[in-house]
């Protein structure tokens, strides 16, 4: 029923389509769907008869079951494409007309689709372009019964991809994008969470402080704020145990907490695009103080920055941010909270933070600032275990810690002295993308701070490490990160390896982050500003889809040309050079007759005007050597040549003779 | 060739589904004429890029749009792909060889690719008939289409489609065409009973036919159409020429294949006997004549007298 080699090419593009797929599933599972692919393979080679319907009704409630005891579910995305993936081997076992070898070739199709769900990497792009070349090729030969053409397959499937990517890419800009999800997006997101959580205990820091991972990129449309101005604020944290600190309880939050706050702005807005990487939470980090909000997000009486959904899925939002500012009055609930210490922990802090309490705020904070820079405080990735009173130990014996340690201690000094602050956790700094106009902050950027509430300013940011001493900072890039946005790795008089490396590390981030930003999270709301700027939207969205089917049919017209012009027969050329020999002599007054034979024309040509006679005959003669005597290709562009060079001119008179 | 259409006619659902009738001459596959609809499958797809279409809106996936925005493009391109495997063909009706009834006619249609490039998978269906596919490469193919012949006389090919599903198999273009092709049936030969004997009032049938052959007379110059059982292979062996050997019997017997030997037999049978005779006589080598009610063709031998009337046979009581 269908041809031999359509058969094995369908396996060959299934095993392609497979493979992703096989890398994520159990080993014994992925086994069994070679297994099956063998089966199928020796059935085509051998000619071996196909299962019978019991015997595939058994595999197919074992390869259920199978699926069962690796996920303990059919549903969900994981689950769904081990099924769809082992139902497919499972198909081929029944695989017996055209039909069902087309139907294979589309789940093939609809299995790579599925596997985005999981992975939507460049490098998985590129592979969903080789597979759909396969299947592409592979519907191909299912569909040539007369006999293999391997290499035709593929040159024929690359020409339809080769002309279908403008109609892509013209539908992926101009397709309405719809806002929001359909229905419901499964409750296991299949996000792998690291950053910054939603409380602190002294150490959670520290632990991000190695990985390069990246959590977000930002775009500012103009000049980048200084690096000691870039605080991305994350999670604010109130309440403490004295060990563990944590922000107002998001579930259950008190009333004042839902209320927008007020700040008096100084200077302009800072206008950003920041691209958060999916980290399963709820809020979004943002430079410190957020002004004007897209819509659907909130901002928290304590300036965090909400989502209305978890974070699962990488997204870009428009931000503006005052970097300089100054908050308004203290409710007395806020007060409440930034003075809270827990009792009869960390005795020999709060006496400290009482010694100081009849003195001004701001001098309070001096002393405090003053007490980290003097006393032989380190900075260091990895500070020494604490024991209950973990303030005391750090202040007091080791001395050394790392931001979380800083800002513990210096919001419990100041809550002891009687001023209102609080934790802030987020990250610092970001490195600029020499190669591209954006900023990373990766993981290793997360960073704790604090804030004190002082009369006149309101909540004012310190961040205590920033004063502790170069020579006291143990890790150099811990010290690079307030100065600047510079990549060090570029300026530094590096050798040449390591330069390309970091070259080649910030080109392919770059990439990355258009990729990231034009591909992936390219929604509903990009599409209508991008919309916007090409004035496509002016008519509305009809206007758009307009567009669109109008670029499609001046795409499609340009196929239809190029396909007319690739059939044309051979012999066309050679008439339409004699043609154009025939115009031009029309024009000078000498036109072919109807029943006139090229010898007979030439005759008269060279009759009538002598002086082409030679010219004219060699066209002749090569026409008609081509036309019905055995025709090399050498002659037609000597053709060519002999057309493109006769150049007859009407000659004062001439013109009644030739008529 | 093609005559323009009246808005009428191109729009009109009888030649959509019928053709244009029946056409002589080489039919060339324009644009007016090939129609093109989705197959099965490409509408099984359209479902499956709906499905993944709906499944990237809701997870709002870049690379899910990517692929079902190319495969749709893909599908549109094979549109245009598979119409363009059958424009410019074009077809002609070729000689088809006369069979007898209750065999198969094969009408050899010509198809004749114009442009360099191949077209695969072009396939040829009858609508009574066979179906055949082939690759058309440049230059002209000749293509065998099958057909059941139950009955004695004019075998139309009837209608015809052209079609093809290639690249893709989701659309399938098609054209249906009528050429003027007929086979000539001969009635199916009834069971050997040998040649009738000795009718009276049948001029000329002696009783001694058949043994003619025996008494050599003479040799005469070959001219076609001799019986190659009476050339005088010896002299051709000697590289004299070809010449036929004649016999005594021959010139004086001649047998009459009547039709009104054969009184109270249908007359289909009675057309099936003379067949046989026919190609019995043949066999022989036997000079013969066929008389039929509505003809008569006089006594004479070889090739072309067997062509000629088994064609009378095949074609009695049609007035041409």
């Amino acid at each position: 029923m269908i041809p031999l080699h359509g058969r094995l090419w369908l396996l060959g593009a299934l095993a392609a389509v497979l493979l992703p797929q096989l890398l994520r599933l159990p080993p014994w599972l992925a086994a069994c769907c070679m297994g099956l692919l063998g089966w199928r393979l020796v059935i085509d080679l051998r000619n071996r008869a196909l299962p019978g319907r019991w015997s595939r009704l058994l595999l197919t409630l074992l390869g259920i079951g199978a699926v069962l005891l690796g996920y303990r579910t059919l549903f969900g995305p994981d689950a769904g494409l081990a099924l769809l993936s082992v139902m497919l081997c499972l198909k081929l076992l029944e695989l017996r007309t055209l039909r069902d070898a087309m139907l294979v070739i589309f789940l093939g199709w609809f299995l790579v689709a599925g596997g985005f769900l999981v992975d939507q990497s460049i490098f998985v792009g590129a592979y969903l372009l080789l597979t759909v070349w396969l299947l592409t090729a592979a519907l191909i030969a299912l569909n040539h019964p007369g006999g293999p053409a391997h290499r035709y397959y593929l040159r024929r499937a690359g020409l339809l991809l080769a002309q279908s990517l403008p109609i892509m890419v013209l539908l992926f800009v101009l397709f309405p994008r719809l806002p929001g999800p359909l229905w419901g997006v499964p409750k296991d997101s299949l996000v792998a969470r690291t950053g910054i959580s939603d409380h602190m205990t002294l150490g959670t820091i520290s632990e991000l402080a190695e990985s390069e991972a990246v959590a977000f990129r930002v775009q500012f449309d103009g000049p980048v704020p200084p690096a000691d101005q870039l605080y991305w604020r994350g999670p604010v944290l109130w309440a403490t145990d004295g060990r563990r600190w944590d922000p107002i309880p998001r579930e259950f939050p008190p009333a004042w907490f839902r209320d927008a706050p007020s700040y008096e702005a100084l200077g302009e807005p800072v206008r950003y695009a920041l691209t958060l990487e999916p980290h399963d939470e709820h809020w979004l980090f943002a430079l410190e103080l957020p002004a004007a909000l897209p819509p659907g997000l909130n901002v928290s009486a304590d300036f965090q920055l909400l989502l209305p959904r978890k974070a699962t899925t990488r997204q870009r939002y428009e931000l503006a941010a005052h970097t300089r500012y100054r908050t308004g009055a203290l409710p007395d609930e806020q007060r409440r909270l930034g003075l809270q210490l827990p009792a009869g922990r960390n005795p020999r802090s709060l006496a400290l933070g009482r010694e100081w309490a009849d003195r001004a705020p701001a001098d309070i904070v001096r002393t405090a600032l003053e007490l980290f820079r003097a006393q032989p405080y380190w900075y260091t990735r990895r500070p020494p275990l604490l024991g209950e009173h973990a303030i005391d130990d750090f202040l007091f014996e080791t001395q050394r810690g790392f931001c979380e340690h800083y800002a513990a201690a210096f919001v419990t000094l100041m809550r002891a002295a009687g001023v209102p602050a609080r934790v802030v956790t987020g990250y610092q700094g970001g490195e600029s993308n020499p190669l591209a106009d954006y900023l990373i902050v990766r993981q290793s950027r997360a960073h704790a701070w604090a804030e004190v509430w002082l009369d006149g300013q309101g909540w004012t940011r310190i961040d205590p490490t920033a004063v502790i001493p170069p020579q006291r900072v143990e890790a150099e890039t811990d010290l690079q990160r307030f100065r600047s946005t510079d990549t060090p790795l570029l300026n530094a008089d590096l050798g040449w390896i390591t330069r390309n490396l970091s070259r080649l590390r910030y080109g392919w981030d770059a990439l990355n982050n258009a990729w990231n930003q034009w591909v992936l999270g390219y929604n509903h709301q990009r599409q209508k500003e991008l919309l916007q700027r090409l004035g496509l939207l002016h008519f509305g969205w009809q206007g758009v889809v307009a567009a669109l089917f109008g670029a499609m049919g001046l795409v499609l017209a340009a196929v239809a040309v190029f396909l007319l012009r690739q059939g044309r027969p051979r012999t066309d050329a050679v008439v339409r050079l004699y043609e154009r020999y025939c115009r031009k002599l029309a024009r000078i007054g000498l036109r072919r007759l109807p029943h006139e034979g090229p010898a007979d024309f030439a005759d008269r040509v060279a009759a009538a005007r002598p002086d082409l006679a030679e010219a004219s005959n060699e066209v002749s003669a090569l026409y008609v050597a081509l036309r019905y005597g055995a025709a090399r290709t050498e002659t037609l562009s000597r053709l060519r040549d002999a057309v493109a060079r006769f150049q007859p001119r009407r000659r004062r008179g001439s013109a009644a003779t030739a008529a | 060739m093609a005559t323009p259409l009246t808005l009428r006619q191109r729009f009109s659902l009888a030649r959509f589904l019928r053709g244009l009738g029946t056409e002589t001459g080489p039919v060339t596959l324009d644009r007016r004429r090939i129609y093109i609809l989705p197959t099965r499958q490409g509408l099984l797809l359209g479902a499956v890029l709906l499905a993944i279409l709906l499944g990237a809106i809701n997870y709002d996936n870049g690379l899910a749009f990517a692929l079902v925005f190319l495969l749709t493009g893909l599908g549109v391109v094979s549109i245009l792909h598979t119409w363009r495997n059958l424009l410019g063909l074009r077809l002609e009706a070729g000689r088809c060889p006369a069979v007898f009834a209750g065999e198969t006619a094969r009408f050899p249609v010509g198809v004749h690719n114009d442009g360099g490039e191949v077209r695969p998978a072009v396939i040829l269906q009858a609508a009574h008939g066979s179906e055949a596919t082939a690759d058309m490469g440049p230059g002209t193919q000749w293509v065998e289409l099958a057909r059941p012949a139950p009955r004695r006389g004019r075998l139309p090919l009837g209608r015809f489609t052209v079609a093809t599903r290639f690249p893709l198999g989701l659309f399938r273009a098609w054209s249906p065409l009528e050429l003027a092709m007929d086979c000539l049936v001969y009635p199916a030969p009834a069971p050997q009973r040998g040649l009738p004997r000795g009718q009276p009032g049948i001029a000329g049938s002696g009783g001694q036919h058949g043994q003619g052959h025996d008494d050599f007379a003479a040799l005469r110059p070959y001219h076609a159409g001799d019986s190659l059982r009476h050339v005088h292979w010896k002299a051709v062996a000697r590289e004299q020429g070809m010449h036929t050997k004649q016999f005594a019997g021959e010139a004086a017997q001649e047998l009459w294949l009547a039709w009104e030997l054969l009184p109270r037999v249908a007359p289909e049978a009675r057309l099936s006997r003379l067949c046989r005779w026919v190609l019995e006589a043949d066999a022989a080598g036997l000079a013969y004549g066929l008389r039929l009610p509505d003809r008569t063709i006089a006594p004479d031998f070889g090739p072309a007298q067997r062509r000629r009337c088994l064609e009378a046979l095949a074609l009695y009581g049609e007035r041409p």
